[in-house]
C-alpha cells in the first residue's frame, strides 16, 4: 500500500506568480522524506501540490508530472477528491472538527467512503486506528467527548489518526509538531517511525534535529530572493545532507550559518 | 506577587483609567442601561393598559365571549403566518447563502447578496401590495390543487379561496420578507466557517458539499439558528403586510387555504385601533401583551437551542 513518488520538472503557480520551479525527485515507499528550509521557499505549496489539496486556493496550478506507483497525479481523467482519499494530509495546527466526538472525528474520512460498515467494524477501526497513533489509551474512556477538549499533542495524534483510519498510500505532514511542546513532539516523532512501515511519509519541519531523527532521506528548499521561485535545491540522504552535503548553501543553511 | 499581607496599607498598584476607555465604557454602560430602561418601560404600559381588559367581564369584550376567546385564535393566526413563514424561508435562505459563499463566482456571488440585502429595504407595505394584487392570484391555482389532492391535512382542509387572500399567501410573502435577514447572518457564519476545518474534510477526500456538511453546517448551525429566530420575531410582529393581503375574521382554524382566516395580533391591532375606544383598547393592547410575551419566549427558546450542545460547538 505504501507507494513511490515521482515528481519531474513539477513548477506551481499561484496565478501568475511562479512560487515553486522545477523539481525533480524521487521519494521511497516505507519511508520518511523530509523538507527543509527557510520561510517562503515553498516547501507547504509543494507539499500541498502532492495530494492536490493547493488546488483549493483559487488561481493554483502546476505544470510537470507527480507519478505515484504509475498512477499520473494530474492526469486529464483523475478526480482530485479521489487523490485526496489515498494521500493523506497531516496539517500545522491541529484541526479535529470541533463539532465531531472523538470517535466521529476518527472515522470522518471512511463515512465519506461512502461504504456502509457495520458498528462493530467500526469501532474496531476506530480502536486500531487511534492505537496506530497511540492515543488510544488516553481518550478510550471518552471517545464521545468533543475532540477539541483534549490537549494539543492529542489533537493533531487524533487528527493522525484520522488521517490513517481510510488507510492512506501517502502520508503528507506540513510542520505536524511546530505547535506542539517537546514531550507531544516525541510522541509524534516515535509514532512516525513505527507508521512509516506501512506508510510513505513526507514531512515539512522546520526542526533540523527532527529531521535528522527521523527521516532518511531530506529535501532542501530554497529561494534566491523575494519574489523569485523556491528550488529544491539538493535531495540526498539525511546523514549525507547533515554530514556532508553536495551543495553550499546546504550546509550554511543546517550550520545555521544562513542569512 | 508575595503571600506576605499588610491589611492596613492600601493597594500599591492602581490601575491606570484612560479617558477613552472611560468614556468608552460609560456610554456602552449607558446604553445597555437605557434598552433595558425602554424595554421594562414598554412592557409596564402594556402590563397598566391592558390590564382593565384582563379584569373586564367576558360580556364586555369585543366578540362578548371574553379575552381568551378573543385573542385565542389571534394567537393561532400569528404563529400559523410566522411558522409557515419560517418553513419555507429557512431553507431557502441556507442555500442562497452556500452558493453565495461556496458555490458562485465572485462577480455572482456579489450581486446576488445584493440583491437579496435589497430585499429588506423594500417597505413592508409594498410587500403587502405585491401579495395581494401579484401573488395572491397567482397562488389560487396551487390553493385549488390543494384542496382536491392535500385536504386529508388540516391545514389544506378547503375549501379553496377564490381570491387567494389566504394564510397560506401571507406566509410566502411573510417568507420573502424575512428571507434577507437570514440568509444574511447565515452568509455571514458561513463564511467564517474555519478554513483550518474546511483543510482537514477536503484532505480526507470530501466533495465540495461533503465538506459543506463536515465543517461549515455544524459550525454555522447556531448562527443560522438565530437568524431564523431574527426572521420569526419579524414575521410575528409584521403588520401591514398582513394587514392588506389577509381576508382575516375568522376563528380558530388550521385551514390555509380558505377565504375566512384566523387574523394575526399585530394586523388585528392596526385595523381595529383607529375605531377602538374604551375596553377595545384595552383589548387589544392586552393581545400586544401576548405578542410581546410571544416574541419573549421565541428569543429564549432560540438561546437555549445554541447553548444546548456548546461544548461541541467549536467555540472552546
Ligand atoms: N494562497 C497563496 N496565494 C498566493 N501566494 C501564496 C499562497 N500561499 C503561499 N504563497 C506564496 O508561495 C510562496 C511559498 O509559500 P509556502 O509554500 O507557504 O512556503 P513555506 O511553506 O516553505 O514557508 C511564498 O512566496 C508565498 O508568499
Ligand atoms: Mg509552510
Amino acid at each position: 500500500m505504501a507507494k513511490r513518488i515521482d515528481v519531474s520538472d513539477l513548477n506551481i503557480y499561484y496565478t501568475n506568480f511562479l512560487a515553486v520551479e522545477g523539481v525533480n525527485v524521487s521519494i521511497e515507499p516505507r519511508s520518511i522524506t523530509a523538507l527543509i528550509g527557510p520561510s517562503g521557499c515553498g516547501k507547504s505549496t509543494f507539499l500541498r501540490s502532492l495530494n492536490r489539496m493547493h488546488e483549493v486556493i483559487p488561481g493554483a496550478r502546476v505544470e510537470g508530472k507527480v507519478v505515484i506507483d504509475g498512477q499520473d497525479l494530474y492526469g486529464s481523467d483523475v478526480d482530485p477528491v479521489n487523490v485526496r482519499r489515498q494521500i493523506g494530509m497531516v496539517f500545522q495546527r491541529p484541526n479535529p472538527f470541533p463539532t465531531m466526538s472523538i470517535y466521529d472525528n476518527v472515522v470522518a474520512g471512511v463515512r465519506l467512503n461512502s461504504t456502509r460498515m457495520k458498528k462493530s467494524e467500526m469501532d474496531d477501526l476506530v480502536e486500531t486506528s487511534l492505537k496506530g497513533a497511540n492515543l488510544w489509551n488516553e481518550v478510550k474512556d471518552r471517545l464521545s467527548r468533543p475532540g477539541s477538549g483534549l490537549s494539543g499533542g492529542q489533537q493533531q495524534r487524533l487528527c493522525i489518526a484520522r488521517a490513517i483510519a481510510v488507510e492512506p498510500e501517502v502520508l503528507l505532514m506540513d510542520e505536524p509538531c511546530s505547535a506542539l511542546d517537546p514531550i507531544s513532539t516525541l510522541a509524534i516523532e516515535d509514532l512516525m517511525m513505527e507508521l512509516k512501515d506501512r506508510f510513505t511519509i513526507v514531512i515539512v519541519t522546520h526542526n533540523m534535529q527532527q529531521a535528522a531523527r527521523v527521516s532518511e532521506a531530506t529535501g532542501f528548499f530554497n529561494l534566491n530572493g523575494v519574489g523569485q521561485p523556491g528550488r529544491l535545491i539538493e535531495f540526498n540522504p539525511t546523514e549525507k545532507i547533515f554530514s556532508n552535503p553536495d551543495q553550499k548553501a546546504t550546509e550554511d543553511y543546517i550550520s545555521g550559518r544562513f542569512g | 506577587m508575595t503571600a506576605t499581607k499588610a491589611p492596613t496599607e492600601p493597594p500599591v498598584q492602581r490601575t491606570v483609567r484612560r479617558p477613552g476607555d472611560r468614556i468608552f465604557a460609560g456610554s456602552a454602560k449607558g446604553s445597555g442601561i437605557f434598552i433595558l430602561i425602554v424595554l421594562a418601560g414598554v412592557a409596564a404600559f402594556l402590563i397598566s393598559e391592558a390590564l382593565p381588559a384582563l379584569t373586564a367581564p367576558a360580556d364586555e369584550i369585543p366578540g362578548g365571549e371574553g379575552l381568551t376567546a378573543y385573542i385565542a385564535p389571534l394567537i393561532l393566526g400569528t404563529l400559523l403566518g410566522a411558522v409557515l413563514a419560517l418553513i419555507v424561508a429557512t431553507p431557502l435562505a441556507v442555500g442562497i447563502a452556500l452558493f453565495i459563499t461556496y458555490y458562485a463566482p465572485r462577480r455572482v456571488a456579489a450581486v446576488l447578496g445584493y440583491v437579496v440585502d435589497l430585499l429588506a429595504a423594500i417597505p413592508s407595505v409594498v410587500y403587502g401590495f405585491w401579495g395581494l394584487a401579484v401573488v395572491a392570484p397567482r397562488m389560487v391555482p396551487f390553493h385549488e390543487w390543494a384542496a382536491d389532492n392535500l385536504s386529508f391535512l388540516p391545514f389544506f382542509a378547503g375549501p379553496a379561496s377564490t381570491s387567494g387572500r389566504t394564510m397560506f399567501t401571507v406566509g410566502l410573502v411573510l417568507a420573502v420578507m424575512i428571507l434577507p435577514i437570514i440568509s444574511a447572518i447565515s452568509r455571514e457564519v458561513f463564511s467564517q466557517a474555519p478554513a483550518l476545518h474546511r483543510e482537514a474534510a477536503l484532505a480526507l477526500g470530501a466533495t465540495r458539499w461533503e465538506m459543506i456538511r463536515m465543517a461549515v453546517l455544524p459550525y454555522g448551525k447556531s448562527g443560522v439558528i438565530a437568524g431564523a429566530m431574527l426572521g420569526l420575531g419579524r414575521a410575528l410582529g409584521e403588520t401591514m403586510a398582513v394587514a392588506i393581503i389577509l381576508s382575516g375574521g375568522a376563528g380558530a382554524t388550521l385551514n390555509l387555504i380558505s377565504n375566512s382566516n384566523p387574523s394575526t395580533i399585530a394586523s388585528n391591532i392596526a385595523l381595529r385601533f383607529p375605531e377602538a375606544t374604551g375596553l377595545g383598547v384595552n383589548t387589544l393592547i392586552a393581545s400586544g401583551l401576548v405578542l410581546f410575551v410571544i416574541t419573549l419566549v421565541v428569543n429564549m427558546l432560540a438561546r437555549w437551542v445554541v447553548n444546548r450542545r456548546a461544548d461541541f460547538s467549536g467555540a472552546n
